[in-house]
């Protein structure tokens, strides 16, 4: 072999096997879950651990479970007793809600899930006439048919409300307060005028600087000095005041940061347009910002609806209190778990569902115009 | 030469009511009047109301004997000497402490979840985005309860404690273990870590202006370890070891010796600690995916080996990300401690604002106090915060 021909051959790359087909499960398991010895050790000890874990969680939960039953006797098997959430299944849902008088409540909880349906799903036409109805014509419908005392239905207070028709309550109510207070207290934030910029900041960062439970107790002793002494002040409004104000602190910082992120050409164009302040926020500004931070928002509405079972400490039973005032009953002691388990479950279905929604709405609302 | 054939006139000051810095200053003072006349509003109920009820405001119920027993004091306090004002301070010791332990505990959980969530391995990524999904979605209070009703409270009475190396204890009063007892000369080793400590931080400036200077580098990390851990042991096996052990015996019914913590403890820290590491598990996560991929790949053809990589291109600008929302996350933490209510902890809000302010009925006070404890706390860390920002903020041209 003559030189030329070995430095040619050296020079030229070996022709390789052609890639292997990749795919299947060998392939998936050897890259994602065995590529190198640690990893494999890794993969190895997680399974372990999920096994060792969550097969005694589902064989307590659901294949050793009583289900069915009506008293502590019914409660033979080694795993979970869910005959103790069966039994005060109503008192879950209604509270102390007087039992004659629970299809009102059945009412506003039917409309509350159709509307939610139907702002959710993408589909369904007539979203503005949802809208309405949820933020206007429920509260209306929800305030006369709860309280009651009007239109010949009798009044039942609000201390006999409970359960989870009490935890939406206060959730919606709170929701539906603090954003638009939060919208206004940003933009204040914003102003150009010191005054209005000075009491917003003071306002945001003292809701921002205390716990919300020192919040509920100041609206439970202090609040009834504050008014003059012939005003009766309810204890859930008093509790749904507390909520609405602390929320919109931190709905308010969430908007600001929307605000922020507004280039500020948006407003001089609209200014040039000869659009006044509030026309240029609500045209112009607010539709972008909001759009911009619907995850901060939901992510406050979750912190919020998590923050409702801190009505427990000042004595409202919302989901929380209910099964916890349950667990305290003499002939069910010892069933703490399956109590919590279950309050855990409802808070989570919510919470997660409201998480996983924001994260779809932001993907459809995304127009690739962000940087 | 073209030349307009009417003059444009002169504006006017148009009505006094468009200028839109009247229209402003008229808008604040309406304001200023509503707020002033609000919280007159207010001030005038409140002295009716305080009047009508017979309560004397001020702050003299502070000099006051408490009389009430606190299960658990970090400071000197005795039910029968102490006062109100004492009560104070004793709740907010609490509150710092389990604060604090939240905070460690808080930090290491989020950062080993955060970093499993990036993990190459799907199972570990998974399993972490399980414990995120799981522990942020549910209230904290009812994880509180849980931790303490199902779990803590149905643990075997002292004398069936459950016992780990027959100096650790279980059981449904508590964790008891050996406690320390720091005999006479102990003193020299704390100081003698604080002066490693300042030592360490004088070497870390000397070796940064080094190679700054020089280019050369010294091994400060192994240096500063050995300096923090060497310093303290060697002082204390030089003045002859003065520490020793109190282990817990069981006598009779309950634990004698060692020290004991309470089961509210136990049950809030771990509440607070593993839902606030669900919180910074994904700001730990966001933090690092938020590194451009390009930094990393640009450090790779520099050459820089993997482990260099990580410390100084991808975790300093993670930091950056990292630090303002960690602290954020800190601070929830400790206003969410004051939900030790809700079991007994006696943290400030259990113990203040609520036996004390129960006892006394000096509402606004004690309320008052409170919450100033709080916002004082939040307003510190914010300032801190803002001028971290301003150092670290990108200095763009």
């Amino acid at each position: 072999m003559s030189a030329i021909a070995r430095d040619t051959d050296e020079m030229l790359i070996a022709s390789r096997p052609p890639p292997t087909p990749q795919g299947g499960v060998m392939y998936w398991l050897r890259t994602r879950l065995f590529s190198g010895p640690v990893n494999s050790v890794v993969s190895i000890v997680t399974l372990l651990l999920i096994v060792r874990l969550v097969w005694p969680v589902i064989d307590w939960a659901l294949i050793q479970a009583d289900w069915v039953g009506s008293s502590r006797a019914d409660c033979t098997s080694d795993g979970a007793c869910w005959v103790f959430i069966s039994t005060r299944w109503s008192q879950i849902v209604y509270g102390f809600y007087p039992l004659t008088e629970r299809w009102r409540v059945d009412i506003v909880l039917g409309l509350f899930f159709t509307l939610i349906v139907w702002l959710v799903m993408p589909r369904l036409p007539g979203k503005r006439a949802a809208a309405l109805m949820a933020l206007v014509g429920l509260p209306i419908i929800a305030w006369v048919l709860l309280l009651g005392g009007m239109f010949g239905l009798p009044h039942v207070p609000t201390r006999a409300w409970g359960g989870l028709m009490l935890t939406l309550t206060i959730a919606a109510v709170g929701i539906v307060g603090s954003l638009p207070l939060g919208v206004v207290l940003a933009l204040g934030r914003r102003s150009k005028m010191p005054l209005v910029r000075a009491i917003c900041v003071i306002f945001i960062e003292f809701w921002r600087g205390v716990p919300l439970i020192t919040v509920l107790f100041m609206s439970s002793v202090m609040l009834p000095l504050f008014v003059p002494a012939n005003v009766e002040f309810d204890k859930l409004l008093r509790a749904l005041i507390g909520i609405m104000l602390f929320w919109s602190a931190y709905m308010a910082e969430v908007v600001r940061s929307g605000l922020q992120a507004i280039d500020k050409g948006q407003g001089e164009a609209g200014a040039a347009l000869g659009l006044g302040y509030w026309l240029r926020m609500r045209l112009i500004i607010l539709p972008q910002a909001l759009k911009l931070v619907i995850p901060g928002i939901v992510n406050t509405f979750i912190a919020l609806f998590k923050d409702t079972s801190l009505v427990l400490i000042i004595g409202l039973f919302d989901v929380l209190s209910i099964i916890q005032a349950g667990l305290t009953n003499s002939d069910w002691l010892g069933f703490a778990i399956e109590g919590y388990v279950f309050a855990a479950l409802v808070f989570w279905v919510f919470c997660f569902g409201m998480s996983r929604y924001s994260q779809h709405l932001e993907r459809r609302l995304d127009t690739g115009h962000q940087h | 030469m073209l030349r307009p054939s009417v003059s444009i006139p002169r504006r006017g000051r148009g009505p006094l009511w468009r200028d839109p810095a009247v229209r402003a200053l008229f808008f604040q003072v309406m304001l200023l009047a509503m707020v002033l006349g609000a919280i007159g509003f207010l001030i005038h109920n409140t002295m009716t109301n305080l009047d009508a009820r017979g309560i004397r405001t001020g702050f003299e119920f502070l000099d006051h004997r408490a009389g009430f027993p606190v299960s658990q004091t970090l400071i000197d306090y005795s039910s029968n000497t102490s006062t109100y004002g004492r009560t104070f301070l004793v709740g907010l010791a609490n509150t710092l402490l389990v604060s604090a332990l939240g905070i460690v505990a808080a930090t290491i959980i989020g950062f080993l979840v955060g970093l499993a969530r990036l993990s190459p391995n799907w199972l570990l990524a998974r399993l972490a985005g399980v414990y995120v999904e799981i522990f942020r979605n549910i209230p904290l209070l009812l994880q509180i309860l849980f931790w303490y009703f199902a779990v803590l409270r149905t643990l075997p009475s002292p004398r069936q404690s459950l016992s780990l190396l027959d100096s650790f204890y279980l059981n449904v009063r508590g964790l008891i273990m050996p406690a320390p007892e720091a005999q006479a000369g102990f003193m020299a080793t704390p100081l003698a870590l604080a002066a490693a400590v300042v030592g360490v931080i004088a070497l870390a400036i000397i070796a940064r202006r080094r190679q700054a200077a020089t280019g050369q580098q010294w091994p400060v990390l192994p240096l500063s370890l050995l300096l923090l851990i060497g310093l303290p042991l060697a002082t204390f096996w030089m003045t002859g070891a003065p520490l020793e052990w109190s282990t817990p015996e069981l006598s009779g019914f309950n634990f004698r010796g060692g020290m004991q913590v309470l089961p509210e403890l136990v049950a809030l820290w771990l509440a607070l600690s593993i839902y606030t590491a669900a919180f910074i598990a994904e700001i730990v996560r966001s933090g690092i995916q938020s590194v451009p991929h390009g930094q990393t790949e640009a450090a790779r053809s520099l050459s820089l080996p993997g482990r260099l990589t990580m410390r100084r291109i991808v975790i300093p600008q993670a930091m950056r990300v990292m630090v303002p929302q960690v602290t954020s996350q800190y601070l929830n933490l400790i206003k969410n401690s004051s939900l030790a209510t809700a079991i007994g902890y006696p943290d400030l809000v259990a113990v203040f604002a609520g036996t004390t302010l129960n006892q006394t009925g000096q509402a606004i006070e004690v309320m008052t106090m409170t919450m100033l404890v709080y916002l004082s706390i939040s307003l510190i860390v914010s300032a801190l915060m803002n001028l971290y920002n301003a150092r670290m903020s990108l200095k763009e041209r």
